[in-house]
């Protein structure tokens, strides 16, 4: 099975990164831009009897390890 | 007193924290690799040096969280046992959730390198009990992410029990926005667990043992270790 987590920041949490990223594109003259926030995306293959297990391992994976769920906040999208 | 350095890969600050802790303590520390799954028998202080474990994959210090030895040294901060993380391992004691919080990206995106004034918050506590009370000492940061950052309740606990060990401060002892190298919140450089014996902090005091390069003002926070 497929699966995509994406992790990203929770609102209020600084985002230095996301704020050089806005400043880089206005200079580029790309404009209507008024935010950005950086993130990741972790595309993962996963053995699991249905979507409802592999639901629940990536959970796991994502409160164990792939967030850090005091400043992140996940999305897991099963193909 | 029996001190244990914990060595992950990438970590680089390992022999200037045995350098200090030699200087303090009748035995050398112990250095001990991070797939051990045990602490060597007997250990008193356990200390997380600083460096790039994992070349800062994922989040720095998430990935040597998880490693073997985290484990046992999360049984030994849990005993009450000593436990200082210095800037990396400062990172990885607050991913293996051993310290409230959480070390973002410095606010002006740049590594800072340089001397920093502290002011020493608490000196009721085995690291910190060789300081004068709001003591300014002098030293060395050396870090792209530093910025400490903890939720509105976890960080007015931290205020409450005074869990802030140290704060960025001018020479003068003044906590304010210009003697902020990174956006920490409060200015916190270092905080304690709630029951005191895990440290964390960003600075070196490993540093500055030796009045040859740059002063002597960590003497005192191993020395106290020791004592």
């Amino acid at each position: 099975m497929k699966a995509r987590v994406i992790v990203t920041l929770k609102s209020g949490v600084l985002d230095p990164q996301g704020k050089a990223i806005e400043g880089a594109l206005r200079s580029l003259s790309i404009e209507g831009v008024s935010a950005v926030r950086q993130g990741k995306i972790f595309d993962i293959e996963i053995a699991a009897k249905d979507r409802a297990a592999a639901q629940r391992t990536l959970g796991e994976a994502c409160e164990r390890l792939l967030a850090n769920t005091i400043v992140e906040n996940y999305v897991i999208e099963i193909a | 007193m029996n001190a244990a350095v914990i060595i992950f890969p990438g970590s680089n600050r390992e022999a200037d924290v045995a350098r200090a802790l030699r200087q303090v303590a009748s035995r050398p520390p112990l250095m001990v690799w991070h797939a051990d799954h045990d602490l060597p028998h007997g250990v008193d202080l356990v200390v997380l040096p600083g460096g790039f474990s994992y070349g800062d994959y994922l989040r720095c210090g998430a990935i040597a969280a998880r490693a073997p030895i985290m484990r046992a040294v999360a049984a030994h901060a849990a005993r009450g046992g000593l436990t200082l993380g210095i800037c990396n391992g400062f990172q990885i004691l607050c991913e293996a959730g051993l310290l409230p919080g959480v070390l973002m990206r410095n606010a002006r995106l740049r590594f800072v390198c340089r001397m920093q004034h502290l002011r020493v918050e608490n000196v009721a506590t085995r690291f910190t009990r060789g300081y004068a009370p709001r003591q300014v000492v002098k030293f060395a940061i050396a870090h792209g992410e530093g910025a400490f950052e903890a939720d509105e309740e976890t960080l007015r606990a931290i205020e409450d029990n005074g869990q802030a060990a140290f704060r960025y401060c001018d020479a003068d002892g003044s906590v304010t926005e210009d003697a902020n190298p990174n956006g920490s919140q409060n200015n916190i450089a270092g905080v304690f667990n709630h029951s005191f014996n895990v440290l964390g902090l960003m600075p070196h005091p490993e540093n500055l043992i030796d009045p040859l390069v740059g002063g002597i003002d960590g003497r005192p926070l191993f020395a106290s270790l020791a004592a």
